[in-house]
């Protein structure tokens, strides 16, 4: 398909950023560390700014980055289309998961005091944004297929063409 | 320094132990930031390209987290320069490869302009009997605020801000949890994934819609 569309004549900027070297060699570079950095909002958010909605941004923008350079296709060989569709799920059951468990040791919902005379806030907090992470990093994980799959700058690899 | 201590003083049964400083009136920075951020709205309403118009959206957002930062809400900061600096200018993007690269010319409705200038003319006459930015005395920092930092303060977690959002209010946070999730449900079943697109047909035809525009 890619050969069927010929040169790029458009006066636009054409979005081909595989192409460029310069972008690449500084993208591959930075995905570990914006995904650390992901990782560290997540568990500092006790402490510091953010907390599991941004660590979950981050984390998907730093999957995005490198999809937009390497293409949606080598992204989707970390994670694919189906994980991260569980994994939304997941985040919100987790969530959910942390109340149904207050009531079970017979407290009110969501009552993290149930858990830990000492910790119990500390726990559940934790236990609540890593939640609200994995559901926010997996729903713009799986928004960024549904846009970059159709991006004609992703386009899939061959063997999948007879679909 | 002495202004914000005399301000806290007279402020006498606050159960806030240490206010940070109240700076009265706005700083240059955020003046000029103020500026720049209007100057960014119209000039994205001006735009018919949508390229530049996509981009200049995270421009926005990024002017908008500095000025959230500026003010002191850094989470909220966060979130704007993240969401809408970052993800949702790509979103703007990859929507874009899917349409018409510029905005049809369309005559001005002067009724809805009407309609828009009235309402904001209505919201701005409602912000004045708000209380002054950083008022110790506005009711937002005498109501629930002091308990809320008493009981971060007891459990040791020095994130007000995540105090309030995974505990206080938890339930909220769970039904803000479970909107990302009818997003995430609502965009897959709209749009779906490449295969269905594919056999389909659509994609093609969106592809050269995209050229065509540009």
């Amino acid at each position: 398909m890619a050969d069927e569309r010929g040169p790029v004549v458009d006066d636009e900027p054409p979005m081909r950023m595989r192409e460029q070297i310069v972008l690449q060699v500084g993208g591959r570079l930075l995905t570990p560390f914006i995904l650390l950095f992901a990782l560290y909002v997540q568990f500092h958010g006790d402490f510091g700014p953010g907390g599991g909605f941004q660590a979950g941004v981050l984390f998907a923008a730093a999957l995005v980055l490198f999809g937009l350079l390497f293409g949606v296709d080598r992204v989707q060989q970390v994670i694919p289309v189906s994980v991260s569709e569980v994994m939304i799920a997941v985040g919100v059951l987790l969530y959910a998961g942390v109340g149904v468990t207050t009531l079970l040791l017979g407290s009110a919902f969501l009552d993290y005091d149930a858990l830990s005379a000492e910790h119990g806030q500390h726990w559940g907090i934790l236990l609540v944004e890593a939640g609200v992470g994995i559901a926010v990093a997996a729903t713009m994980t799986r928004l960024y297929y549904a846009f970059g799959s159709l991006h004609p700058d992703s386009e899939p690899a061959a063997g999948e063409h007879g679909e | 320094m002495a202004a914000a201590e005399a301000t806290a003083a007279a402020a006498a049964p606050l159960p806030v132990r240490d206010l940070a400083v109240v700076e009265l009136g706005p700083l240059p920075l955020e003046v000029l930031l103020l500026a720049l951020l209007g100057l960014t709205a119209v000039v994205i309403l001006r735009t018919r390209e949508l390229f530049p118009a996509a981009l200049l959206t995270g421009v926005f957002s990024l002017i908008n987290a500095g000025l959230f930062t500026l003010m002191d809400g850094v989470d909220v900061a966060f979130t704007e320069a993240a969401v809408g600096a970052g993800i949702s200018t790509v979103l703007f993007l990859g929507a874009l490869s899917m349409m018409d690269r510029s905005e049809r010319q369309r005559p001005p409705r002067w009724r809805a302009l009407l309609a828009v200038v009235l309402t904001g003319a209505a919201l701005i006459y409602g912000t004045f009997d708000m209380p002054s930015y950083g008022d110790p005395q506005a009711p937002v920092h005498r109501h629930i605020a002091p308990q809320y930092l008493a009981g971060a303060e007891a459990v040791h977690i020095p994130n007000v801000v995540t105090v309030v959002l995974a505990s206080y209010r938890g339930y909220d946070t769970l039904g803000e949890t479970v909107v990302v999730l009818t997003a995430g449900v609502g965009v897959v079943i709209l749009l779906g994934g490449r295969r269905r697109r594919r056999s389909a047909g659509v994609g093609s035809t969106i592809e050269a819609g995209g050229r065509d525009g540009g």
